[in-house]
């Protein structure tokens, strides 16, 4: 319990850290919203309308304050999840753009991820137990290959191939354009199809760096004397590699989840690139270029709190999973 | 189950014939060229119900042959010649599933880690549910009600149960383990350096109480040990190992009073007598030979201090042949030439 409480501090600290430098770091960067609001225009149109830049402060909220009262207005925004207005998506206010787009980067990344973990670590468990064997030394190189190219590597490979050349799965946008997206079968359906690819990619680019994480561990672990002692006991092979070797193994490769999904983040917006999936990756793109400062403030501030998110259930796997843990 | 020990005790004393008995044991690292013999043709055999002490150096074998009896060897360690026999029947070619089913349905094994041996993410009363039902057909209920019972037995709370191995100490944990070693009532228990892991204190309860319960249940031990003067207390017999080989094998008496091969010598010399006055401890000079290169002639010719090249003869005999064991005298084998030359 003390442990727990302890890294819920550490989480509040963290989320405090990620809020302060998406509020500073565009405010260290050249440039303000309002200009890029009027970039959209022509001399003509602003020289027509006099009052423009001063509305646009008004709306966006100006440099005017000092450093500190715009802080403490963010942070009182923040809580009440108003980032403002998406300048891009004008007049849409950035929580709807967000709301729009984060649950397909969610459903799709989460999902990839979790399967990457447990295709990847399923496949270093059974590759340490037949250590040498065919399934070692044909599947571990295999995983480890697919892994060393970058995720939009094999997203342009896998968009050529198997999206343009053999037509199997569509490989553009997150559902066909003839349904509209609610709580139906042909919705989730046709959404399924499309994340098929995109997720095979990032399944792919990650499973790699598991396979050889839990190959390793395992081969550790099966050093250990219950393991031995496990077999000795006369308990069948399945149930010494699985409850006993792998069950163990697999605590460490879980704690580097939280950590390898942070560093993920960027190669996903790359993904979501190639597959043009409307997800808060393409988003913060579109946002960036867009010098639209709001969302992409959102954004940035919702890909710091994910990796956070991610170690808190960590965490709590941890807890479930390691007596050990319970008692520290 | 425990109530049935009496008629156990009873049918296997009437039985004849050794329990186990190993024929020209080999276990080899490796193959080919650079393959390293630990266990070296061993011949050995465990009465029912007896204490069989096993003594050595580190690196002499003991543990291989624990091992190999139970066919628990991990590669690249493997069984290169010889038979395991129980009751009669050759280990080394029972399948797989067969082998399962003889592992601590017959003999069961308490290893030297006590800290190491259980999971650490599973309560204990689950890794006795785990073995029992891997044996046979019995509710999870139950398995844990006969598991209170031994835990019992060994004189530990039955709610321990429910804790994890990490909310034990090292004497309660290798208790708990001694308590899943008799839960099927094994014809033998192998006993791998069971108290090494362990204080001082500690390990005289466990002695004791292995010691009891043996008296109690009837079942033979293998008992593993560097610690010979711990062995002489605690073994009906005795053998002695050195470089993969069996050296001398005799009754835990005759060992102490008469012991014959200049290694079990040594080994006594180096332990303090428990009572007595004090003596002067001599120890073995030198250190085990590389298994990978073992010395020519007696392996522990080069350590021997009589072996000097003064006798020509025996000189020559030490160096270059092997010696066998021989009985000396009734259930007193060596294999020293020394022995041989003077009867």
């Amino acid at each position: 319990m003390r442990w727990f409480l302890r890294r819920l501090a550490f989480y509040v600290f963290a989320v405090w850290l990620a809020l302060t430098l998406t509020f500073l770091l565009p405010r260290l960067m050249p440039g303000n919203p309002v200009g890029g609001l009027l970039q959209h225009l022509s001399p003509s149109q602003i020289q027509a309308n006099p009052g423009i830049i001063a509305t646009y402060e008004k709306l966006l909220g100006g440099n005017h304050e000092s450093i500190p009262t715009a802080y403490w207005q963010y942070l009182g925004h923040v809580v009440h999840l108003n980032f403002g207005i998406s300048t891009s998506n004008y007049p849409a206010k950035v929580s709807e753009v967000v709301g729009r787009t984060l649950p397909y980067s969610i459903a799709l990344v989460g999902i990839a991820f979790v399967l990457a973990f447990v295709l990847g670590t399923a496949v270093g468990t059974v590759a340490a137990w037949r250590r040498g064997g065919g399934f070692d030394t044909f599947f571990v190189p295999l995983f480890l290959t697919l892994g060393a190219f970058p995720a939009y590597f094999t997203a342009l490979l896998i968009v050529y191939f198997v999206g343009l050349k053999l037509g199997w799965f569509p490989f553009q946008h997150a559902y066909s354009t003839d349904v509209t997206p609610g709580l139906h079968w042909n919705f989730i359906s046709s959404a399924i199809q499309h994340g098929i690819l995109p997720a095979l990619v990032i399944v792919l680019a990650y499973a790699g760096g598991w396979v050889l994480n839990m190959r390793t561990v395992m081969i550790n672990t099966i050093g250990e004397d219950y393991v031995t002692m496990a077999q000795a006991k006369g308990l069948k092979d399945r149930r010494v590699m699985l409850r006993y070797a792998a069950r163990n193994a697999i605590l460490p490769p879980l704690n580097g989840f939280a950590p390898q999904f942070a560093t993920a983040v960027g190669g996903v917006i790359f993904v979501e690139l190639v597959f043009s999936y409307p997800g808060a990756g393409f988003t913060l793109q579109q946002a960036a270029l867009g010098n639209d400062y709001p969302l992409t403030q959102a954004l940035l501030l919702v890909f710091a709190i994910c990796p956070i998110v991610a170690m808190f259930l960590t965490d709590l796997a941890n807890l479930v999973l390691d007596p050990r843990v319970r008692t520290a | 189950m425990i109530a049935a020990v009496p008629v156990e005790t009873e049918r296997r004393a009437a039985r004849t014939g050794p329990l186990v008995e190993l024929r020209g044991l080999t276990v080899e690292y490796g193959i080919g060229e650079g393959a390293v013999r630990a266990v070296d043709g061993v011949d050995l055999a465990i009465a029912p119900g007896e204490i069989l002490g096993l003594a050595g150096e580190s690196g002499s074998g003991k543990s291989t042959i624990a091992n190999a009896m139970l066919q628990i060897l991990r590669p690249p360690a493997r069984i290169a010649g010889g038979q395991i026999l129980f009751e009669n029947e050759d280990l080394t070619t029972k399948s797989r599933e067969e082998l399962r089913k003889f592992r601590w349905r017959n003999v069961s094994m308490v290893f030297q880690s006590a800290m190491n041996s259980l999971n650490p993410v599973m309560r204990v009363g689950d890794q006795f549910v785990d073995m029992m039902r891997a044996h046979e057909r019995i509710s999870k209920r139950d398995s844990l009600k006969q598991a209170e019972g031994l835990l019992d037995l060994v004189g530990i709370d039955p709610r321990r149960i429910r804790s994890y191995p990490h909310e034990l100490s090292g004497g309660m944990r290798q208790r708990v383990i001694i308590a899943m070693a008799l839960a099927l009532e094994p014809e033998l228990v192998i006993m791998d350096e069971p108290t090494t892991a362990l204080d001082v204190v500690v390990q005289r309860e466990i002695v004791q109480q292995i010691r009891t319960l043996q008296r109690k249940l009837g079942f033979a031990v293998l008992f593993i040990t560097h610690d010979l003067s711990l062995l002489l207390e605690v073994a009906n017999r005795v053998a002695i190992m050195y470089a993969g080989e069996i050296v001398e094998e005799a009754t835990s008496e005759e060992i102490h009073r008469a012991p014959r091969h200049p290694y079990t010598i040594g080994l006594m010399q180096s332990f303090p007598p428990l009572r007595g006055p004090v003596v002067r401890m001599s120890g073995i000079a030198g250190s085990p030979p590389d298994l990978a290169a073992t010395p020519s002639g007696c392996r522990f010719h080069p350590r021997c201090p009589h072996c000097l090249p003064g006798d020509a003869a025996l000189y020559a005999r030490q160096t270059t042949e092997r010696p066998r064991l021989r009985e000396v005298a009734p259930g007193h084998r060596v294999a020293c030439h020394l022995v041989e030359r003077d009867g």
